[in-house]
C-alpha cells in the first residue's frame, strides 16, 4: 500500500467522496457481510425452503457431518485439491524454468501454454469429458490400433474418475501458474547468475536452494489463486461427470448447491456453506498474511 | 533480501560475461520437455476442432485424433441453431446473444464502480474508507456458495431474481473487490502532486475524475475490461443460479445441450458447440496477449 496525504480538508467535496463510494459500502457491508452473517443464522436453524425464525444451535452441523456424502465431498476435496495444487505448482515451475533458457519461440510457448486459462470450466469439462470416453476416446483409439488389453477408463471408474478432474483442470490452470512464476523469475538480478557460476553452483542447484526461496511471494501467490479454484470447484465437475459415477466425484460446491435448490434443504446447505467458509479463512489468512511480509520485506531490501 | 544481496554483490570486479548457452544434451532436454508439454496443451484444442468438423459416422469409425476426411461444417450450424437443450432446438445462439447482453452491462458497470472507488479510495480517502476497502477485500476469499442463498433472497424480495438486471446485479457484485484494488493500485502509483494541482486550480470530485483521471487511465481499463469479460463470459454457477431461464447463459446452455441430451450423443455438434462457446474469451486472448497476462498479475500479485 502506497502511503498517500489526505489534502487539506475540503468538506463539502469529501461528502461528495462518500457519496460516490456508497455501491462500494452497499456491497461491502451488505452483499458481503450481511449474507455471512445471514448465512450463518441460517445454519443455526432447520430452514427448508424460506428462512424459519427457530434456532436449533448445532444441529444442522451435527446432521452434516453424519452425512455420509458431504463426508466423501469433503475427502474428495483434499484429495483433489492436493494432487491439483501439487501438480500445477511443479509443472507450472518447470516450464517456467525451462522457457527462461532464452529458448527459441519463447512467445508461442507462452500463448500455447496459457490459451486453456482463457476458456471456462464448462468447455474444459466437456473436451476432457470427450477425450477420455472409454469407448472413442484414448482407450478407443489404442484398443483399435491393436492394443487390446489397453485400459484408460478413469473416467467411468468409482476409484479414479477423481484424478480425470485433476488432469483437466491441470490442463487449465497450470499455464497460470508458469505465467506467474516467469514473471518472478524475470525480475531475479541477472548477477546470481554469474556469481553461482564462479562459485561452481550447479544450475539445478541454485534454481532449488536459491531462486525457489526468492520466488516465494509470486508462489504464495499462485497458490491463493489455486486453492480459490479448488474451493470453487463446481463447473468442470457438473460439466465432466456430474458427480459420478454415483457419488464418487461430488464436491462440497455441488453439495450446497444440490440442497440449496435441489433438495430445499437450505439449514443444511448453510451450515456446510459456513465450513466452506471457515476452511477457506483458515488456509488463506495464513498465506495471504506471510505473503505481505514476504512482500514488505522484499520492497525494505530493495529500498536500502 | 539478505540472500541474494550477498550472493549479488562479491563478483562485481569479474567482468560480465554473456550468459552461455547449456551444452547440448540439457538443451535438447529442454526443448524435448517443451514440446511434450505443448502437445498435451494443444491436443485438446485440435480435437475439439477434428471432431467439429468430422460427421457421425466418420466419429463411429473411431480415431478422435484422426484428420477429418471429409470436413464439413454441418455440425457448427446444427450446434449454432439447431441443437437441442431439452425440448427447445434452437442451437446456441440464444445463448450467445444472452452471454452478450449478461456480459456488456456488467462489465461496462463494474469497471465504472471500480474506476470510481479507487479513485475515491487512493486520492480522497475519506474517514473509514479503508476500514470498508479491507472488508470488500476480505469478501474476495469468501466462497460463493455463502452468499448465493441470502442474495436470491434479497434479490427475490425486489422482484429482480431470475432477471437479467439481477444477473447483472450480482456479476458487479462478484467482480468488485478485484476491480477496485485494480484502479485502487493503479491511481496509488500516479504523482499525488497532479491531484493537489487539479485541486488547487479548483476541480472538484467529478471533474477531476473525468478530466483528469479517466483519461490516464486507458491501460488499466483495458485490462480490467479483459479480466471482467473473461470472468463473466466464463461464468456458469451465477448464470445458472440467478439469470433465469430466459436469459440462461451460453456456458449454461451447453453444459445443458450436452448432458441432458438423450438418444444419440452428436459428438461433433457437442464440440462444435463447445468450440463456439469459447470462441470470444480465446479471441480476446490471442488478439490482447501480453495485456492478459498483465490482468492475471496486476490483480494478483500486488496488494
Amino acid at each position: 500500500m502506497v502511503a498517500v496525504r489526505r489534502p487539506a480538508g475540503r468538506v463539502g467535496c469529501v461528502s461528495v467522496a462518500w457519496l460516490a463510494l456508497l455501491p462500494m459500502a452497499l456491497t461491502a457491508l451488505g452483499a458481503y457481510l450481511l449474507t455471512i452473517l445471514w448465512t450463518a443464522r441460517v445454519s443455526l436453524s432447520s430452514a427448508r425452503i424460506f428462512p424459519t425464525g427457530d434456532f436449533v444451535g448445532l444441529g444442522q452441523y451435527a446432521r452434516l457431518f453424519r452425512n455420509a456424502r458431504w463426508l466423501l465431498s469433503l475427502e474428495n476435496l483434499a484429495v483433489y485439491g492436493l494432487l491439483f495444487i501439487a501438480t500445477c505448482l511443479v509443472l507450472g515451475f518447470l516450464l517456467a524454468v525451462c522457457i527462461d533458457q532464452q529458448v527459441a519461440g519463447e512467445g508461442v510457448l507462452r500463448t500455447v501454454f496459457l490459451y486453456p486459462y482463457a476458456m471456462s470450466f464448462v468447455a474444459t469439462g466437456l473436451v476432457w469429458q470427450w477425450i477420455l470416453n472409454p469407448a472413442l476416446g484414448i482407450q478407443g483409439v489404442a484398443r483399435r490400433l491393436g492394443f487390446d488389453d489397453f485400459a484408460f477408463d478413469w473416467i467411468v471408474r468409482k476409484d479414479t474418475v477423481l484424478y480425470t478432474v485433476v488432469i483437466a483442470t491441470v490442463w487449465q490452470a497450470s499455464g497460470l501458474v508458469m505465467a506467474l512464476l516467469l514473471s518472478g523469475l524475470r525480475g531475479i538480478d541477472g548477477e546470481l547468475w554469474q556469481a553461482a557460476r564462479i562459485d561452481g553452483i550447479p544450475r539445478w542447484r541454485v534454481y532449488l536452494s536459491i531462486v525457489l526461496p526468492m520466488l516465494w511471494p509470486s508462489l504464495s501467490t499462485a497458490c491463493i489463486l489455486l486453492f480459490v479454484m479448488v474451493v470453487k470447484l463446481f463447473d468442470a465437475v457438473v460439466a465432466m461427470t456430474q458427480g459420478g459415477p454415483g457419488t464418487a466425484s461430488e464436491v462440497p460446491a455441488k453439495f450446497i448447491m444440490d440442497y440449496l435448490f435441489g433438495r430445499a434443504n437450505v439449514g443444511l446447505a448453510s451450515a456446510a456453506s459456513m465450513v466452506l467458509l471457515l476452511t477457506v479463512l483458515a488456509i488463506v489468512v495464513p498465506l495471504y498474511y506471510a505473503r505481505s511480509r514476504a512482500l514488505q520485506r522484499s520492497r525494505a531490501g530493495r529500498r536500502a | 533480501m539478505k540472500r541474494d544481496g550477498s550472493l549479488a554483490v562479491q563478483p562485481v570486479s569479474v567482468a560480465a560475461r554473456p550468459r552461455r548457452p547449456l551444452f547440448a544434451p540439457a538443451r535438447l532436454g529442454i526443448y524435448a520437455f517443451l514440446l511434450t508439454a505443448a502437445l498435451f496443451f494443444l491436443v485438446p484444442l485440435y480435437v475439439m476442432l477434428a471432431t467439429s468438423l468430422k460427421p457421425m459416422a466418420e466419429i463411429r469409425l473411431g480415431g478422435i485424433f484422426a484428420l477429418p476426411l471429409a470436413p464439413t461444417i454441418e455440425p457448427w450450424r446444427t450446434a449454432w441453431q439447431a441443437a437441442c437443450t431439452g425440448l427447445e432446438c434452437e442451437g446456441i445462439r440464444g445463448g450467445f446473444w444472452n452471454s452478450v447482453k449478461i456480459t456488456v452491462p456488467s462489465v461496462l458497470l463494474s469497471i465504472a464502480l471500480g474506476a470510481v472507488n479507487g479513485y475515491a479510495l487512493s486520492f480522497w480517502r475519506p474517514r473509514g474508507a479503508e476500514v470498508l476497502f479491507a472488508v470488500l477485500m476480505a469478501g474476495a476469499f469468501v466462497p460463493g456458495q455463502v452468499l448465493l442463498y441470502p442474495l436470491v433472497r434479497a434479490l427475490a424480495s425486489v422482484e429482480l431474481y431470475s432477471s437479467l438486471p439481477g444477473i447483472v446485479i450480482v456479476h458487479v457484485i462478484f467482480g468488485m473487490p478485484m476491480m477496485t484494488l485494480l484502479f485502487r493500485n493503479y491511481y496509488a502509483a500516479l504523482p499525488q502532486e497532479l491531484f493537489k494541482a487539479a485541486r488547487i486550480d479548483g476541480g472538484g470530485f467529478w471533474r477531476i475524475f473525468f478530466a483528469l483521471m479517466l483519461p490516464m487511465s486507458v491501460p488499466v481499463i483495458a485490462v480490467a475490461a479483459i479480466m471482467q469479460v473473461t470472468n463473466i463470459w466464463n461464468d456458469f454457477l451465477l448464470g445458472l443460479v440467478f439469470a433465469g431461464s430466459d436469459n440462461l447463459p451460453m456456458t449454461v446452455q451447453l453444459n445443458n445441450i450436452i448432458n441432458t441430451t438423450t438418444g444419440e450423443r452428436l459428438y461433433n455438434v457437442n464440440m462444435a458447440a463447445t468450440l463456439l462457446t469459447s470462441l470470444v474469451p480465446l479471441a480476446l486472448y490471442f488478439l490482447s496477449g501480453r495485456w492478459f497476462v498483465r490482468g492475471i498479475a496486476s490483480g494478483a500479485v500486488k496488494g
